[in-house]
Formats: C-alpha cells, sequence, structure tokens
C-alpha cells in the first residue's frame, strides 16, 4: 500500500524504519504492474535499475544518513535526460536514443536521494492538452479511462493521480503541469521563469518552459520544489534569487493575504459545474481570512495568439536538431536534404509538424514584423497587466480549465479548440509567472475541477500559502479513483 | 566607359580561446575526430549554451583595436539552416545588436595610406567539419563551437591588391593583439568577398555578388581581380549582371555561379531565447582597454621617427615584434639608434636563425648591444674585432669588455709598439715598399694588412695607415 502514501507519509516512515525503500518502490512497480495497461502513464520502466537506487537508499539509511528525499520513488516525464535511460520526447523521432548526462532537476533529486525512475507519457514535445498526440498511444484519465489526462504532462499527472509513484516530475509550457493536474485531480505546481533550471530539458518553447512538482498534496509540491529549486551554471536563463524555505510558507495562515479575480477570465464556454466549484474554492479562501477583490489583465484576450506565435517560433528553431544525422532515428537519403525530409516526416507527429510550420512561418522574411516581433510587444503588455494586478493583490485565482476533461478523440479534429483549453493558463508562462492547480471538487460524471492560483514572480511561498490552507480546510486531495 | 569596382570583406576568425564557445570541450586544432565534444556542443536534446567570458573579452578586445565602439547591449540571435555540420540546425551569431561597431582598419598601400571602415565585428559560433568518403560522409564537431569573430568592412575596398593588404593589416592586428593566431593553415581564417562594378562616377551601387569561403589571402586578391574583370566584361557586352553567390575554383583561376538570389535562405533570425544579453561594465571595459597594444602600423610610423630608422628596418620589427623589442631595448641612451639595428638586424636575427633560438632566450642582455657599440666608436675594439666579440657574447652571454679584457683583444694604439709593427712589415715586404715610395698608393694597403695580421686585428688600422705612410716618406 506504500504507493498510496504522500512524500511525506513515505519519509515518515522510511526515518521511522517501518518500511524501505525497496518496498515503497516495489509497491509503485507493482501498481504500474496493475493499472498501467488501461492508463498508458509510463512509456517505459527499468524496474531493476529503480530496485538498485531504492536499495542505495536503504544502505544509506541504514548507514545513519537522512536526506529531504531519501528513497522516495519520482517519476520523470519523457522530456527530462536521464543518464543511460531512453530519451523519446514521446516521439518517433528520437529512435533508440539514451541520454548520455543527467538534467540538472534529475541531479538534485539524485542529490536529495530520491529514487528517479519511469519514462512518462506526453504529448510529442510537450505539444498538445490532451496527451493524444504521443507517438506511444495517449494516457487515459483515471477516474474515466474514456477521457483525457490532459497535456503535455499527461503522464505524470495520471501516474501520481492512479498512485504509480510517490510524486513525479513534468514540465509546463503553456498550463502543461497545470492541466493535467486539474483534470486529474492531483496537484500541480509552475515555478516561476528562471527558477528551476531547464538544463536536460528538451525545449519546446525555451522562453516558456519550466519543470514542476507534480504531487498529492500541497505539502509535497513545497518538498518537491524545495529539491529542484535554485540556480545552475549551465542554464544562463536561471536566476540566482535565493531559495527560500518553502515549507516555512505552509502555516494555513491566509488572514490578509488578498486575491484577485480577473474580470476577463467569466469568458464564454466556461462549464457551469467548474464555475461553481472555483467559486465555491475563493468563498471558502474568503471565509479563511482572504480578501478578494476584482481585477482587470486588459490584454488577456490576446494571449493564446500570441502564445501560439511565440511557441512556435522557438520550438522550429529547438526541433531542428532532430534529423538523424548525430542521434535517434533516420531515413536515409540521397542528400542531407533528402535525408532531413524523409526523417522529419516520417519522425514527427502531426502537431509537431503543425506547429513547427506555424513557427516557421511566422520567423520568415516578410512576416517577422507583423507576427513574431508584434507577439513580443504583446507578451511584455501582458506581463505589465499582471505586474499591475500584483500591485493591488498577492494572488490571482481563476478555474485551471475551462471544462472537466474531455473524450478522447472529442477534439482531435479541431485543433484550435484544443487551443482554448489552455485559455487560464497560457498567460503565467507569458509573464513569467508562477502558478499551482489543486483540487477543488467534481464535476457530476466524477471529473476532478482544479483551482489555479497564479504568483508575482518568485512569489511561490505565496502560492503553496493558499493553496495549502485551502486544502487543509478541504478534502479533494484526499480522493482516490477507483481502479481495482 | 571607365568602371570602379566595390568590394567590402566579411572575415571569419577563430577566437584564441582555450575552450569552445558554449561548453567546456577544448579549443583546439589536430585531435583526433570527435574527441573534442560533449552534449552541449554536438547539440543532444535538452542542452543549453553558456557564453565563454575569454570570448567576450577577446571581442572587446578586438573592437578596441578596430576602433570600434563597445555597446552597452549585445544580444544573440539564432541563424536558422539545416547543414549536416550545423549540430543545432541553427548557428548562435549576433545579428542586430553585436558586441563591436563602427570603427577602421588603416594600412599602407604602396606609399599611400589607406583605411577600411569597419561595420562590426561579431561573435558566433564555428560549425563542424564534413568529410566525404567513397560511399558515405562524416562530420567532425571537434570544431563545431569554437568562438569565431566575424569581421565586417563597409565597401571601401577598391581593388584586388587593396582586399590583399587590408587582410594582411588585419591579420598582424589580431595577432598583435593576441586575439588570434590566424593561422590559414589551420582554417582561422576564411573570408568572404561581397563585390560589385558600377561605371565610375554613379553613387548606385551595382548587382552584389558574394564569393564565399575564401581561405587564402592571395585568393581572395586573385578572385577579385578576376570577378572585377569578369562583371566588367558583362556590363560591356551589354549583358546583365544579378544578384548571386559565386564560387572560387583556385586551380583553374575561376569564379562559377553557386546560387541566385531566388534560392537564398531565409535564415529566419530571432533572439535566442537561451541566453540572456550582454551588457559589458565599464569596469569591465576599462580592464581591457588596458591591454590594447600599440597596433603595426603606428608601431611603424614611430620607430621611423624615434629612432630615425628606414623603412626596412622598421618593417622587420614590426614583422618580427619580439626582435623589435629588444631593437628598442638595444638602443636605448644610443646616439646612432641605426647603429642597434643594425647589429640588430644583420647579426643577431642571422644568428638566432641559424642557431633556431629567440630573443627571448638569449644569454646577454640588449644592453650589450649599446656597450658592443660603445667599444667601436671609442676606438677600444675594431669593427672586426667586434663581430668576434658578438659571436662570443651569443655563445657564453659575457659582456663585451669582458671578452675584450680576457681575449686581449683591445685595439693596439700604441705608436710604439704600433711602429714596431710597420717597421717588420716593410722590412718583409721591400716591393711593395718600393712601389708605394715610387707613387703606387695602393700599395700601402697591402703593407697595411701585413701589419693587421701580424697583430692579429688588433692594431688601430687608422694609425697603422698614418704610421706607415711616415716611416716610407721619412
Amino acid at each position: 500500500m506504500a504507493h498510496f502514501l504522500t512524500i511525506h507519509q513515505l519519509l515518515e516512515q522510511l526515518r521511522a524504519g517501518e518500511l524501505s525503500s525497496r518496498e515503497a518502490t516495489q509497491a509503485c512497480l507493482d501498481r504500474v504492474e496493475k493499472v498501467d495497461d488501461r492508463l498508458n502513464a509510463f512509456i517505459s520502466v527499468d524496474a531493476a535499475d529503480a530496485l538498485a537506487q531504492a536499495d542505495a537508499a536503504d544502505q544509506s539509511r541504514a548507514a545513519g544518513e537522512d536526506l529531504p528525499m531519501l528513497g522516495v520513488p519520482v517519476a520523470v516525464k519523457d522530456v527530462l535526460a536521464v543518464k543511460d535511460q531512453p530519451l523519446n520526447c514521446a516521439s518517433k523521432i528520437l529512435g533508440e536514443f539514451n541520454s548520455p548526462y543527467d538534467a540538472t532537476v534529475i541531479q538534485k533529486l539524485r542529490a536529495a536521494g530520491a529514487v528517479v525512475f519511469g519514462r512518462l507519457n506526453m504529448d510529442e514535445f510537450a505539444m498538445g492538452s490532451s496527451n493524444e498526440n504521443s507517438a506511444f498511444g495517449p494516457a487515459r484519465n483515471p477516474w474515466n479511462t474514456d477521457c483525457i489526462p490532459g497535456g503535455s504532462s499527461g503522464g505524470s499527472a495520471v501516474a501520481v493521480a492512479a498512485d504509480e509513484c510517490i510524486a513525479s516530475l513534468g514540465s509546463d509550457t503553456g498550463g502543461s503541469i497545470r492541466q493535467p493536474a486539474a483534470l486529474c485531480g492531483c496537484v500541480g505546481l509552475k515555478p516561476t521563469y528562471g527558477r528551476v533550471s531547464r538544463y536536460g530539458l528538451v525545449a519546446f518553447a525555451s522562453s516558456l518552459d519550466q519543470v514542476g512538482p507534480f504531487t498529492k498534496d500541497v505539502r509535497d509540491a513545497a518538498t518537491l520544489l524545495q529539491v529542484i529549486a535554485g540556480s545552475d551554471d549551465r542554464d544562463s536563463t536561471n536566476v540566482p534569487e535565493p531559495v527560500p524555505d518553502y515549507s516555512a510558507a505552509l502555516s494555513g495562515e491566509v488572514k490578509g493575504l488578498r486575491i484577485g479575480l480577473p474580470r476577463e477570465y467569466q469568458v464564454q464556454g466556461m462549464d457551469p459545474e467548474v464555475k461553481a466549484a472555483t467559486d465555491a474554492a475563493v468563498k471558502q479562501l474568503e471565509s479563511l481570512g482572504a480578501e478578494v477583490k476584482e481585477i482587470s489583465l486588459p490584454h488577456t484576450e490576446y494571449a493564446i495568439a500570441t502564445y501560439y506565435i511565440i511557441a512556435t517560433a522557438e520550438a522550429s528553431a529547438n526541433l531542428a536538431r532532430f534529423e538523424g544525422v548525430r542521434y535517434g532515428a533516420r531515413l536515409d537519403g540521397a542528400d542531407p536534404e533528402e535525408m532531413n525530409r524523409k526523417t522529419r516526416g516520417a519522425g514527427f507527429g502531426e502537431e509537431v509538424k503543425r506547429r513547427i510550420i506555424l513557427g516557421t512561418y511566422v520567423l520568415s522574411s516578410g512576416y517577422y514584423d507583423a507576427y513574431y516581433l508584434r507577439a513580443q510587444k504583446v507578451r511584455t503588455l501582458i506581463r505589465q497587466d499582471f505586474l499591475k494586478a500584483f500591485e493591488e493583490v498577492d494572488l490571482i485565482a481563476s478555474p485551471t480549465t475551462p471544462t472537466p476533461a474531455f473524450k478522447i478523440g472529442e477534439k482531435v479534429g479541431d485543433p484550435l479548440q484544443m487551443y482554448l483549453s489552455d485559455i487560464y493558463t497560457i498567460s503565467c508562462n507569458l509573464a513569467g509567472l508562477c502558478g499551482i492547480s489543486v483540487p477543488c471538487g467534481f464535476s457530476e460524471a466524477g471529473l476532478p475541477i482544479g483551482l489555479q492560483l497564479l504568483g508575482k514572480p518568485f512569489g511561490e511561498p505565496d502560492l503553496l500559502r493558499a493553496a495549502h490552507a485551502y486544502e487543509q480546510a478541504t478534502d479533494w486531495h484526499t480522493h482516490r479513483p477507483n481502479l481495482d | 566607359m571607365e568602371y570602379e569596382a566595390v568590394i567590402g570583406l566579411e572575415t571569419h576568425v577563430q577566437l584564441k580561446t582555450c575552450t569552445k564557445m558554449w561548453c567546456g570541450c577544448a579549443n583546439e586544432y589536430g585531435a583526433d575526430a570527435n574527441t573534442n565534444v560533449c552534449p552541449v556542443c554536438l547539440g543532444l536534446p535538452g542542452v543549453l549554451p553558456v557564453p565563454n567570458a575569454e570570448a567576450l573579452r577577446l571581442t572587446a578586445l578586438t573592437g578596441f583595436l578596430l576602433n570600434c565602439d563597445v555597446p552597452g547591449y549585445a544580444k544573440w540571435d539564432r541563424k536558422n539552416y539545416f547543414y549536416p555540420d550545423n549540430p543545432k540546425n541553427y548557428q548562435l551569431t549576433q545579428l542586430d545588436f553585436p558586441s563591436t561597431i563602427t570603427g577602421f582598419v588603416e594600412f599602407e598601400l604602396g606609399e599611400e595610406l589607406e583605411s577600411v571602415r569597419i561595420n562590426r565585428a561579431h561573435l558566433e559560433e564555428d560549425v563542424g567539419k564534413s568529410f566525404h568518403f567513397a560511399d558515405y560522409s562524416g562530420v567532425d564537431f571537434n570544431r563545431a563551437g569554437v568562438p569565431l569573430l566575424e569581421i565586417v568592412t563597409e565597401p571601401d575596398i577598391t581593388s584586388g591588391d587593396m582586399a590583399y593588404e587590408y587582410l594582411n593589416a588585419l591579420k598582424s592586428i589580431l595577432e598583435y593583439g593576441g586575439v588570434s593566431d590566424c593561422d590559414m593553415e589551420k582554417g582561422q581564417v576564411r573570408c568572404d568577398v561581397n563585390i560589385s562594378v558600377r561605371p565610375k562616377g554613379q553613387q548606385e551601387l551595382g548587382e552584389k555578388i558574394e564569393i564565399k569561403n575564401m581561405n587564402s589571402f592571395s585568393g581572395v586578391r586573385r578572385a577579385a581581380e578576376y570577378e572585377i574583370a569578369r562583371q566588367i566584361e558583362v556590363l560591356e557586352e551589354g549583358g546583365q549582371l544579378v544578384q548571386e553567390t559565386r564560387r572560387w575554383d583556385d586551380d583553374a583561376g575561376i569564379t562559377d555561379s553557386m546560387r541566385t538570389k531566388e534560392d537564398a535562405h531565409d535564415y529566419r533570425y530571432f533572439p535566442d531565447p537561451d541566453l540572456m544579453p550582454h551588457r559589458p561594465s565599464e569596469e569591465w571595459l576599462a580592464t581591457i582597454r588596458e591591454e590594447v597594444v600599440e597596433l603595426p602600423l603606428a608601431r611603424k610610423r614611430r620607430l621611423m621617427e624615434q629612432y630615425e630608422l628606414p623603412t626596412g628596418d622598421a618593417d622587420v620589427f614590426v614583422g618580427d615584434a619580439a626582435l623589435g623589442n629588444y631593437f628598442e631595448e638595444a638602443a636605448k641612451g644610443l646616439n646612432n639608434p641605426k647603429q642597434a639595428a643594425n647589429w640588430v638586424i644583420n647579426n643577431l636575427q642571422a644568428k638566432l636563425v641559424e642557431t633556431e633560438t629567440s630573443v627571448v632566450n638569449l644569454k646577454f642582455p640588449a644592453v650589450a648591444i649599446g656597450e658592443l657599440i660603445g667599444l667601436v666608436e671609442g676606438g677600444q675594439i675594431s669593427s672586426k674585432i667586434a663581430q668576434e666579440v658578438f659571436a662570443e657574447m651569443f655563445a657564453s652571454g659575457k659582456s663585451p669588455a669582458t671578452i675584450v679584457e680576457e681575449k686581449g683583444l683591445s685595439q693596439v694604439s700604441d705608436s710604439g709598439e704600433l711602429e714596431a709593427f710597420c717597421r717588420e712589415a716593410i722590412e718583409a715586404n721591400p716591393g711593395p715598399a718600393d712601389d708605394f715610395r715610387s707613387g703606387k698608393e695602393a700599395a700601402l694597403n697591402f703593407l697595411k694588412g701585413q701589419v693587421m695580421k701580424a697583430s692579429r686585428g688588433k692594431a688601430n688600422p687608422q694609425m697603422v695607415g698614418e704610421l706607415l705612410a711616415k716611416i716610407l716618406n721619412g
């Protein structure tokens, strides 16, 4: 049963000697064995490697060592480089590629004693909101396997929500942590841009990507963030801001905390059940002593267009390296150009190709000023909207997603509809803020609903404080899907 | 109709850093293929670049050497194009905010002092090198990520000769500044030539033709000369030139078309989101400004003025900076620095070549050259003996005075001693003595030679001549 535990529960038992890391790791592996046929959260699992790490953790503990996450199994999205493990980004194009190095966040996890295991399913190259764009088949929502789990970090959310691991790492470019966390009923945190090293995170959109934790409660999110945050000489965009003690923020106290509700987020198409659940959650925070007020983010309506210009432009260059010359799958051609065409034509999925073409277009000579340059200007305006709002409030609350999880296949034919499911999450990345999604209810059909809180740059302590206080006052986070 | 050529050069120069631009791999030529590589310079998934501080420093230093401004803000851009030697399939470079802008290079063209304006010197990364085998190709990525400076001129160059002299001047400036070794054999300098012609007096530029990837300066000169003639010929025959990129065939001595404007790349430049803009601080720039050395042309002019050296001597001391520094040390406090230059160029340089050593390994200090000159000028030794003393200085490092003393080489100016030598010579050679007496002045030289021989070169030649004449006429 150890797989049901949170990080702090497991650590307590490991420290008390009631449980070994091997037992906890084995419990997770057994759980994967039992439920993942139905969920497809994992692309692959190296059980022997996981157990070897667990044994090493047990030996360290026996030798008197204690570390922040010693012996805790953490699963990893297939977009983070783990030494000698496959790195596919849920794409065919990387073929049999194994990473020869560890991402900085993986090094930090190892230094904290965690057992790093598994390659978690995702939308190919983190492009998507439903996990349907995976070359390894879609991950499925553990609350209803006919539904999508969200994306792009679908596998990371499913693995935590279905107790296939204790916690996991994902990445968030426009909502890819918060949206699947909301749809699967777990906690997902996107740190401030520059808070966590991106070295070893395969880039989708470099100016928007951040690595962040998926956990079963807010306390765990603070613990995992504590481990992965901090400066890194190998990432020039990392901000050398001191890392505060995040657990110190978990006081349960929100009295006087000012929470803003953006007027512009009352959009058409918001599901009434989602609205009701998130309204209730805000009321709950208010009753705990928070001040709630309406704010304005005037450039909200441009966020999605801006995002899809900047993200695809960056992606078109970031994904150029996948052509089979140095690594990955390769289809031979008479000359380099033909080899490129064949390899990339066969290796990339539809959505990835769509975005590369879009990104190539917006950077093209004659279109650059009209699209890319203008989008950068609008991005600045969006950021200014938020910084202005944060002069009046400490946090901004909204639903994480406009609807609960939709059916697999439901929006596949309509990319624009799919893009709109990121409407509440996307601005956070454009503005370089931090954000969290916490469970705040269920639809009548039994699908989870998430509350999103956004914080100012490096405002993670406020985010965690409010999310934790809310979680203490409710029990949504304790609900589990029935997979027996 | 008379035509004029308009030429601009883009010169790529590898910077002399220990490591590559974005990673810790060695910046080293000649290693086995793909041994100086890591995830970063191979463009593996997930890696990020970190700027090389030394490369940034050398770039700013180059800016100062080329009389450029170093703006307070520079940024990095991605230049997108697919090629197997390009690991990320984009090259990091500086498009619109380069590290250095607007300078100039001065150089001599024949008797004239010329100046070519520098548009910019920006920093970018080198790519790998492709190798083609019988039935496959391979890429060596050792060179990928080596810091590369692209130095772009304004279209101020008007002939192949001028291009050639500009490149030589640029090379010596960069070598002088310690920025690059500029080793052409190792591909450390490569050049793109932009060239057009127009009727003399016309303001509007002709269609620009670019000749890519030249790797020798003489090649640039020949290609420019060929291209100017070719373009004029096309125009004179009533033809039209189109903007295109051409390749130089060094063996055939011709250029031929690679691609025209229609299939030119759209590089889709945009700011690199992985790198922060570079904002050089005033303090940092001040420390770099202190490292700016005297440029070759300025040095030449100073040597000519300060030491009254002829062009030839000054050129030697500019071409070999260490030798020049040595000369300046030797010439300190001398009335006639030209003498020191003669010793350094005629004697020292020859000895250095002969023994395959360099001035830094010399056993004697530069002031010894001055002392040696002093001994000759003071009449203590003859110029001939001075040669012998110099050889000994070079071998043992002893001071000239010590050598003269130890070997007893001091010139004999004692008239009594000299008179004895002279009488001996006259007695032994009655024929020449009679010849002189009967008016053959030249016979005196023979007798003089006998005296010098008998004195083992130590006799004061001037006094010997006077004494011989006195005795014979007596």
